[in-house]
């Protein structure tokens, strides 16, 4: 690999991707979405798709996704992002479509879209984060909210009798014929983080086959929303979130 | 605008309408069924493939705007059709079409309501047509035809006018326009050509900024910039207006209706004239922008006017606005699917010109 050197004659040994924009993240400290959309451009850049790429942000904390990734982008009303991407990529069936969503957009009151964009086996990739709380409006209980978690609408934790349970979604969509590629994936370790790119990068390439959806989970921490530090809200995902929502592929190209 | 047509044939009006919309250069449609449009939906998922148009049944009428606002965005010349109900549940998608500025054609092939209502033909959503009928101020360009003929022809002025504007237009027919069958000479494919969109979402080359299709101006400053935009747009479309005149000239009481009311209106004015009242008719043809200004200038001419509508007076409250006090505004409607007779509309007219005293030559 050739060598970089900067300005002050050091070794460059990382750079920021060309695909992600100088705008700093709005993100909370710790959040995972801005390791997520870097990877996601990271990809983007390496396999030189920038100019065939549209995404799609959602409504919730990634809703200015389009302020940093550095690609054509559509910003879509709540819920409705699989619709929109099934829009563009039906007009433009040879570019690489991705809607990047949260588990409120997503699995929530975008439930209908997500299912039938699957079950319609549209060749486009979906990044579900799933925080399993509405970020962006301050906490709320979202459809991934474990039993017995606290938020600020399940004040006395989650329970089952008047909330149901949490929706593992992604399950769900593993189920269908028209899902291609499903894993899910986390950011909160090194190798979690490598995991999760080269599933990205999977899920991309796959996209030229014109095979099925590919879905993309990472399981995420929502410090700010779960009243946790960073290091806190890692070691509780561990803890609480892996067991109902477990890391690893759920369906793979046969 | 000056089209080749084809010989006439006899036509639907959903069917008329779909076909016009593949000549019209159609890229993508996304529909849902829903009576009476249903045929919209048929014809184009038959037709519109080989014809090298997107044709995608929805799972429902969220995802088929959403899908519009995908494809719009994306450069494509996009359209969806509903009736009444599911022309509600585009409100959301519609609202945020015209503040990304996406152009579009939604076809509403209306029915009685509110709620479930009747399949039978209504204008009872004049009102969510023209007034924005999503949330935020905005309006959607809105034009109204009262003959298969125009069902067709419209779809070139609606698609022309929201890509001149990029603001989605509405055809706001009714079901029995939809559902009628009658002469129609077919405009000629490849008349309408497609316009430069350079703010498309295509995929971002070196050589521009990334393009962003959104409505989200968060801070205050932006959200009303965007807004004082887009009330410069709607006040340029005023010059848009389109209306007919029929028997205005000497008219003493003028009727104003729009689509298939407005043939009903037309009717009526036959017969009162034979009764030697002078009776005449301004149709609407775009519903926004309305056609103000015609309407104050003539309520300088007539002794009074009667408005005639399918529902219980909406675009009466326009024409009273137009009218501004200067003379007496009366309404005939019928509602929840049902037609008025000619004969009925008559009636009123007869009463309205003995109330004046306006005497039969």
């Amino acid at each position: 690999m050739e060598v970089v050197t900067t300005t002050n004659g050091m070794e460059l040994v990382y750079q920021k991707p060309s695909t992600l924009t100088d705008t700093p993240f709005h993100y909370c400290p710790g959040c995972g979405h801005g390791v997520v959309h870097k990877l996601l451009m990271e990809v983007v850049e390496e396999m030189g798709i920038q100019e065939q790429t549209i995404g799609i942000a959602p409504v919730g904390c990634s809703v200015f996704a389009y302020n940093y990734m550095n690609v054509d982008m559509q910003e879509a009303a709540h819920g409705r992002a699989a619709a929109v991407a099934t829009g563009v990529k039906r007009v433009f069936p040879d570019k690489y479509v991705f809607s990047y969503q949260g588990d409120g957009d997503l699995a929530a009151i975008g439930t209908g879209e997500t299912i039938h964009t699957a079950n319609r086996g549209e060749n486009i990739l979906v990044v579900f984060i799933n925080n399993a709380i509405y970020g962006m409006t301050g906490g709320q209980m979202a459809p991934t909210t474990l039993l017995g978690m606290v938020t600020s609408t399940t004040p006395f934790g989650r329970q089952q009798a008047v909330m149901g349970f949490p929706l593992k979604i992604t399950d769900l969509i593993a189920q269908l014929p028209g899902a291609y590629y499903v894993t899910r994936q986390a950011v909160h370790t090194t190798n979690a983080v490598r995991k999760t790119k080269k599933a990205l990068r999977l899920a991309l390439e796959y996209q030229p086959r014109k095979k099925g959806i590919c879905f993309v989970e990472v399981v995420s921490n929502c410090p700010s929303g779960w009243k946790m530090t960073p290091v806190e809200s890692n070691a509780w995902m561990e803890r609480n979130m892996f067991p109902m929502y477990p890391l690893g592929d759920l369906k793979v190209p046969q | 605008m000056n089209q080749k047509k084809e010989p006439p044939r006899l036509m639907k009006g959903n069917e008329a309408l779909a076909e016009a919309a593949l000549r019209a250069g159609l890229q993508a449609y996304f529909g849902y069924p829903i009576t009476p449009q249903s045929e919209i939906l048929e014809y184009l998922t038959e037709h519109g493939a080989k014809r090298g148009a997107v044709v995608l049944q929805a799972e429902s009428e969220l995802a088929a705007i959403n899908m519009v606002y995908g494809a719009a965005g994306a450069g494509a010349r996009a359209m969806t059709s509903s009736s009444s109900p599911g022309i509600s549940l585009m409100q959301e998608g519609l609202s945020y079409m015209t503040s990304a500025q996406l152009p579009c054609l939604v076809v509403n092939v209306s029915r009685g309501g509110p709620g479930l209502g009747t399949i039978q033909p209504a204008q009872s959503d004049y009102f969510q047509a023209t007034k924005g009928g999503g949330h935020g101020d905005y309006h959607l360009i809105v034009l109204a035809p009262s003959s298969v003929q125009e069902m067709a022809d419209f779809v070139f002025d609606a698609f022309r006018l929201s890509e001149k504007y990029r603001n989605p237009a509405m055809i706001l027919a009714d079901g029995a326009l939809g559902q009628m069958m009658e002469k129609v000479s077919l405009p000629a494919e490849g008349s309408l050509p497609p316009g430069d969109k350079p703010w498309a979402t295509v995929g971002k080359p070196a050589s521009r900024e990334r393009n962003i299709i959104t409505s989200l101006f968060i801070e205050p400053e932006r959200m009303e910039e965007v807004n004082l935009h887009l009330q410069k747009k709607y006040h340029e479309i005023q010059q848009e207006v389109r209306y007919e005149e029929i028997e205005t000239n000497d008219a003493e009481i003028l009727l104003v209706a729009f689509g298939l009311a407005a043939r009903i209106a037309q009717k009526a004015v036959e017969l009162a004239r034979e009764k030697g009242i002078k009776a005449g008719l301004l149709r609407p043809i775009t519903l926004y922008p309305f056609p103000s200004q015609i309407i104050a200038s003539l309520s300088r001419k007539v002794i009074s006017f009667l408005v005639v509508e399918m529902n219980a007076g909406q675009m009466v409250e326009d024409v009273r606005l137009a009218v501004a006090g200067g003379r007496p505004v009366a309404f005939k409607g019928r509602m929840g699917g049902m037609i008025p007779s000619p004969e009925e509309v008559l009636e009123e007219i007869v009463s309205i010109a003995e109330s004046y005293r306006i005497p039969a030559v």
